[in-house]
């Protein structure tokens, strides 16, 4: 903690005698464990695709905003209670979360997911398929009735096939790529699932003003072409 | 060398917090990819993330500094309860042991905190926004309004953070607490009965005795009993995590996770297991100090008492 409890106990009495109004900060709310999406960087700040995206959009909707990261397997029900107003971190749009939040429209087209493994002749069938929790891969494999052990990060599912505990690791194909060409011991299966429906940012069902904001911000990305150039440059995939 | 000196000068002017936003310690550390390794090792250890874990450690001091003697308040005052005469508060103290004892602590801290949080936001929300007309559950959601939030929702984040470590405060206090309060109220009826009918007496009244003669002398048959819970304490701070305060677990994690080169300065590969390492030493020594002490506090407490122990160092004498 930086600070002492005493001056927390001063400033937040502070605070509540003085008035808040509206969303005078939009606290966004990120994983920070799947690069290129958003990570930590040295100098333990958020970083990414998803921190400059974010950046941006607040600075198009003239909002204040400030990052916060979570644990990605209490992301919704933190934003559900109230700790943040936004999940900004890879999540595709499916139709169960929907039920529980609201997504703003697509930032990203349906991007395939791969298989990572440690040779090329892994049955994905019968193997054991590394997923993280929450995840639409991992829904997917357990769907097929496949053989899913899960992961509470991503890179608890990288490490498991690299010690074959699992055979192959189901994920973005973006967020496996930045692997794959590093580590000469894993390779991409030939299969691809076509799972999700785009990623977009997560708010509250009773939030609809934020999302309005959030959603004409993206639009106006989407319209300049800066959208597309922040894929580009950050290799999450196809663009728009 | 001068970069050593630099490093204290930021850490005597500024403290931890501006270290934090100090990204290059040492000078030499602006191309880590052509520097020997001991430089790059201690560049590495440098960063500004790796900041985060160190002041975690100082979190996770701060938590027991302040959770032990708030648990032990709240033990005493549950003991003092349950043992009272008065059936009400008697039944009060028998229930908070018995019911804390038996929830797991995961349910409770996943549980206990929300509703925490929660209560506390619906009680300002009540005082402070009276013409709220909208229900405060909707669906999913809890809404109050903006003005109930704790803490608003524009407050740095520091403050979310100091909030929900005091959460977290709350929560360890109650729960060690209601083990504390077992222990003591055992301990309270370990006394010999012989040492309270003295005092009776010498027309000590009831709460003359209870403070003069039964509490001084409670302590070490608490002792043995309290630095258990001291030592399960210490281990169960990774709890934190829980509560969404990231503590040294979850850097030790993060920070040990495989780093690719595009995305930082210092990559390397899976070294969850030397991190890993350094908190089994870390969390070694500390119950190790933790031992060494309590047990002077152990022989300090025996002086004069009507125990073995006590017999024990008087013949020594």
């Amino acid at each position: 903690m930086k600070n002492t409890i005493f001056s927390t106990v001063a400033l937040t009495l502070a605070a509540t005698l003085a008035m808040a109004d509206g969303h005078s900060v939009v606290r966004m709310g990120t994983e920070g464990a799947y690069p290129p999406w958003n990570f930590i960087n040295d100098a333990g700040e958020v970083d990414g695709f998803e921190r400059e995206l974010g950046d941006e959009l607040c600075t198009r909707a003239e909002l204040t905003c400030e990052w916060v990261t979570n644990e990605w397997d209490s992301i919704i029900p933190n934003l559900v209670s109230g700790n943040y107003d936004t999940i900004i971190a890879g999540m595709s749009i499916t139709d169960e979360r929907d039920e529980v939040i609201d997504f703003t429209q697509n930032y990203t087209l349906p991007d395939p997911s791969s298989y990572a493994a440690a040779s090329a002749d892994v049955d994905v069938t019968s193997g054991v398929i590394a997923a993280q929790t929450n995840t639409i891969q991992a829904a997917f494999i357990s769907e097929q009735g496949w053989t899913l052990v899960e992961f509470a990060t991503p890179e608890e599912t990288i490490a498991a096939v690299k010690n074959g505990e699992a055979d192959a690791v189901l994920a973005d194909k973006s967020f496996l790529a930045a692997i794959v060409d590093e580590d000469a011991d894993l390779m991409f299966l030939e299969r691809e699932e076509l799972i999700g429906g785009g990623v977009g940012m997560g708010v509250r069902e009773s939030d609809g003003d934020l999302k309005a904001k959030f959603d004409a911000a993206i639009q106006s990305m989407k319209d300049d072409g800066s959208l597309n150039a922040l894929i580009t440059k950050w290799e999450i995939g196809e663009t728009f | 060398m001068g970069d050593w000196r630099d490093v204290l000068i930021v850490l005597s002017q500024g403290g931890l917090r501006s270290a934090l936003h100090f990204d290059l310690m040492f000078s030499f550390c602006t191309d880590p990819s052509t520097l020997p390794d001991v430089q790059w090792m201690m560049c590495y250890l440098t960063t500004g993330k790796h900041m985060s874990i160190y002041v975690s450690v100082f979190t996770v001091l701060l938590l027991l500094a302040i959770t032990a003697p708030a648990a032990l308040a709240f033990g005493f005052g549950g003991a003092m309860a349950a043992r009272s005469r008065i059936a009400p508060l008697s039944w009060l103290g028998k229930g908070y042991i018995a019911i804390v004892r038996g929830v797991p602590d995961i349910a409770f801290f996943l549980f206990f905190v929300i509703a925490l949080d929660q209560a506390i936001e619906y009680l300002r929300h009540r005082a402070l926004c009276p013409d709220w007309a909208g229900p405060v559950r909707q669906g999913n959601d809890f809404v109050v309004c903006t003005a109930a939030k704790m803490p608003l929702g524009n407050a740095p984040q520091w403050v979310h953070e100091t909030y929900g470590f005091s959460l977290a405060v709350v929560t360890f206090a109650i729960v060690f607490g209601a083990f504390a309060a077992n222990v003591l109220f055992g301990a309270m009826r370990a006394v010999p009965k012989a040492q309270l009918e003295t005092a009776e007496a010498y027309g000590m009244s009831p709460r003359q005795t209870f403070w003069r003669v039964l509490v001084p002398q409670m302590w070490v048959y608490a002792l043995p009993g309290l630095s258990n819970l001291w030592m399960v304490l210490i281990k169960a701070t990774p709890l934190l995590f829980l509560l969404g305060v990231e503590d040294l677990v979850y850097w030790a994690r993060e920070l040990g996770g495989i780093k690719t080169p595009r995305f930082t300065d210092y990559p390397h590969g899976d070294w969850r297991m030397w991190y890993f390492l350094a908190l089994l030493v870390f969390y070694l020594l500390f119950t190790k100090v933790s031992e060494v002490a309590l047990n002077r506090l152990m022989k300090r407490l025996t002086r004069g008492q009507a125990t073995t122990g006590g017999e024990a160092q008087r013949k020594a004498a």
